[in-house]
């Protein structure tokens, strides 16, 4: 069995989120520090301090679902079945990854799996996941729903505007998670909005709307598999706010220093990580045993993967086709090379 | 029976819904309306459910097609007014283009999008938007000048796995008619059409500028001068080879466009020729193009603004003193 899917096979929610969020948050290490060491080209972007809501966001969403992850979801993309060799493939650029070293790091997907392969543009997934919804609605493809993840500053664009109000409109089963973590690269909220909340905007567009605490696991399940459930019941587009801190630089490459201290020591400063470890511990879901041998069972997973992705072959030029059309017979063939 | 050219593309996109169930129409007003032009008359009350009217959101309306189509559907969006998609560029050249690159997953939508300037129309419902499309890698981009091109490049479009970009021409949209649906041959997408054969000079065109392109050649007739017009019929593919197969039979290549000078499709194929049919010519390449300020609003000046049958007669003549 695949690492993430006996992890998957967990009965206890709680408890397959948090080791989701383990093996999320140890992968992301991972991605950090071969970054460092060089072997990543281009960006690294992690989810530190957002995988309990980004893990709600994977765990309530079923096959046949669909999901435009962003780029703080490593979380919510193994609990959603994403396989641990794809994201290290597509991260080392791998040519047996699903992007084919074409595309990079965050911007993976497999749209034939309901995984929707974001584009850098923010905002620019929300209708998408409502085409794919449309299409379910023609094709008669009852119950499911589509989950969009969003930035606090991707709530600033014109496609976050269109993308939902369309959704209201047509009354999609869209749900649209908004990870508030206070800043969008260096601009704090303040810059960003002048609403008290963003979940003033739900009334705005004439949707549900809720906001919670995202450093907390438990909230997180039980808000967004609530919104989901709405959606799925018919009750149209829903806007999730959910407020937290990215403990990270906004890429491997940027130190955060602009992160306002207080906020980082308050309550939306916890990390989830460890909010979640207490929260077991206490229902006594988990011991300090349990813990070190589920961080040993990541390790090895985590080690294994990127050994074998290591020694694939990267993408061949020459073997590239270089034609970005399906028409074969529509792709121009005069370009001198 | 007489058809024009917008009543063909009304009639592909109700043969569209009747022979594909994967095929659905959205756009500002299309529903019950019939949409602004009418292209859409009546499709909503024969299609129930399948003609749907978006809100004023470009940029949603591309992405929801990209959505639809990556599940499945086959999409065909009306743009109000070509000059509106610039409110979908990025989902047009960054979603729709790159996916199937990106993916291996193909994203069939068709982009309508009506082109082209008419009298009175001025700076925002009058441009012709194809040499921007056509740049990006990704997009097929069509501009059918006749009747039976704009019925079967449509249903076409329809049918290829890839986005297709396609601009029909508002000023053909009444003044363009055909005794029938299918007059000519059929010539496949990707393919130029040999409009009228000539052996002095060829003029290469689409879309709207055929039809002066044809007219100069009616008149040159006169003088004894043959004019050949190669239409291009899609600018992405761009037919190279047709082109410079009519170079070689003439000596002499005019390109017109109704779009703005600074590079685009005309640019294009004088490039084309002059790099791989360099030794055809007996004359230097000429372009003709509209002006290099916006479209404007007002009948004199909007004549003067983009080619007409006059200017590209006097350019022909010019190029023929060479
Ligand atoms: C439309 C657009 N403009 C600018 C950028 C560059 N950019 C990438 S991420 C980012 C900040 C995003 O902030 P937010 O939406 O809050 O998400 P977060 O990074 O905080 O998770 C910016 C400005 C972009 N990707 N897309
Ligand atoms: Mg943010």
């Amino acid at each position: 069995m695949a690492p993430v899917d006996a992890v998957i096979a967990i009965e206890k929610v709680s408890v397959k989120a948090f080791r989701l969020m383990l093996l999320a948050r140890m992968l992301d290490d991972k991605f950090a520090s071969l970054y460092r060491m060089g072997k990543i080209h281009g960006g690294v972007f992690l989810g530190r301090g957002q995988e309990a809501l980004s893990v709600a966001s994977g765990l309530s969403l079923r096959p046949g679902d669909l999901f435009a992850p962003l780029i703080r979801d490593t979380a919510g993309r193994l609990a959603f079945g994403e396989d641990l060799v794809d994201a290290v493939r597509t991260y080392l650029g791998s040519g047996l990854g699903p992007m084919r070293g074409r595309d990079g790091n965050v911007h993976r997907g497999e749209p034939r799996k309901g995984v929707y392969a974001m584009i850098s543009h923010l905002g620019a997934m929300i209708s998408v996941i409502n085409g794919g919804l449309m299409a379910h609605r023609f094709t008669g493809k009852t119950g499911s729903v589509g989950l969009a993840s969003m930035g606090d500053g991707a709530t600033s664009t014109g496609a976050f505007h269109e993308g939902l109000n369309q959704a209201a409109v047509e009354r999609l089963p869209l749900v649209l998670v908004v990870a508030n973590n206070c800043y969008a690269y260096s601009t704090p909220n303040d810059r960003q909005f002048a609403c008290k909340t963003l979940l003033a905007r739900a009334a705005g567009y004439g949707v549900e709307g809720v906001e919670f605490d995202g450093t907390d696991l438990e909230e997180s399940l039980d808000k967004v598999n609530g919104a989901v459930q709405r959606a799925r019941a018919g009750g149209g587009p829903q806007l999730v706010i959910a407020n937290l801190l990215r403990l990270c630089g906004h890429g491997e490459h940027d130190d955060a220093s602009y992160v306002d201290a207080d906020l980082k020591s308050s309550a939306v400063g916890r990390d989830c990580l460890k909010v979640a470890e207490d929260q077991l511990r206490q229902e006594g879901l988990l011991t300090p045993e349990t813990l070190t041998q589920w961080r040993e069972e990541a390790a090895r997973d985590i080690e294994n993967v990127v050994a074998q992705v290591q020694r694939e072959p990267g993408p061949d030029p020459y073997q590239e086709d270089w034609s970005a059309l399906a028409t074969k017979s529509l792709v121009e063939t005069q370009w001198p090379s | 029976m007489v058809i024009t050219y917008l009543e063909a593309i009304r009639a592909a996109q109700a043969a569209a819904l009747r022979d594909d169930k994967r095929v659905f129409i959205y756009g500002q007003d299309v529903g019950v309306f019939g949409g602004a032009f009418k292209a859409t008359k009546n499709l909503a009350q024969e299609f129930p459910g399948r003609v749907i009217d978006s809100p004023i959101s470009e940029d949603a309306m591309i992405g929801m097609a990209v959505g639809a189509a990556v599940s499945g559907m086959r999409p065909i969006l009306e743009v109000q007014f070509a000059d509106f998609s610039t409110l979908a560029l990025n989902q047009i050249v960054n979603q729709a283009a790159t996916h199937y690159w990106r993916t291996g997953v193909p994203c069939p939508i068709t982009v309508r999008l009506p082109s082209g300037g008419t009298s009175g129309s001025g700076p925002f419902h009058s441009q012709s938007m194809e040499a921007l499309y056509a740049h990006y890698p990704g997009l097929v981009v069509m501009a059918p000048a006749t009747v039976q091109d704009a019925y079967e490049m449509l249903l076409a479009a329809v049918a290829i796995d890839d986005p297709v970009i396609y601009c029909e021409h508002k000023y053909l949209y009444y003044h363009l008619k055909a005794d029938d649906l299918f007059t000519e041959p059929p010539v496949p997408v990707g393919k130029a059409r040999i409009a009228r054969a000539g052996r002095d000079l060829s003029i290469v065109t689409y879309s709207a500028m055929v039809h002066e392109a044809l007219a100069v050649a009616d008149e040159l007739a006169k003088e004894k001068i043959e004019i050949e017009v190669v239409d291009l019929r899609t600018v992405k593919p761009l037919d190279t080879d047709s082109i410079v197969a009519s170079v070689s039979r003439t000596g002499r290549l005019l390109c017109v466009g109704e779009a703005f000078p600074w590079g685009g499709v005309t640019a294009e194929v004088v490039a084309r020729v002059a790099s791989e049919g360099f030794n055809l010519l007996d004359a230097p390449p000429m372009r003709l193009n509209a002006k290099d300020t916006p479209v404007p609003y007002h009948p004199n000046l909007w004549a003067a603004h983009r080619p007409t049958a006059r200017s590209i007669a006097d350019a022909a003549r010019r190029l023929l003193r060479m």
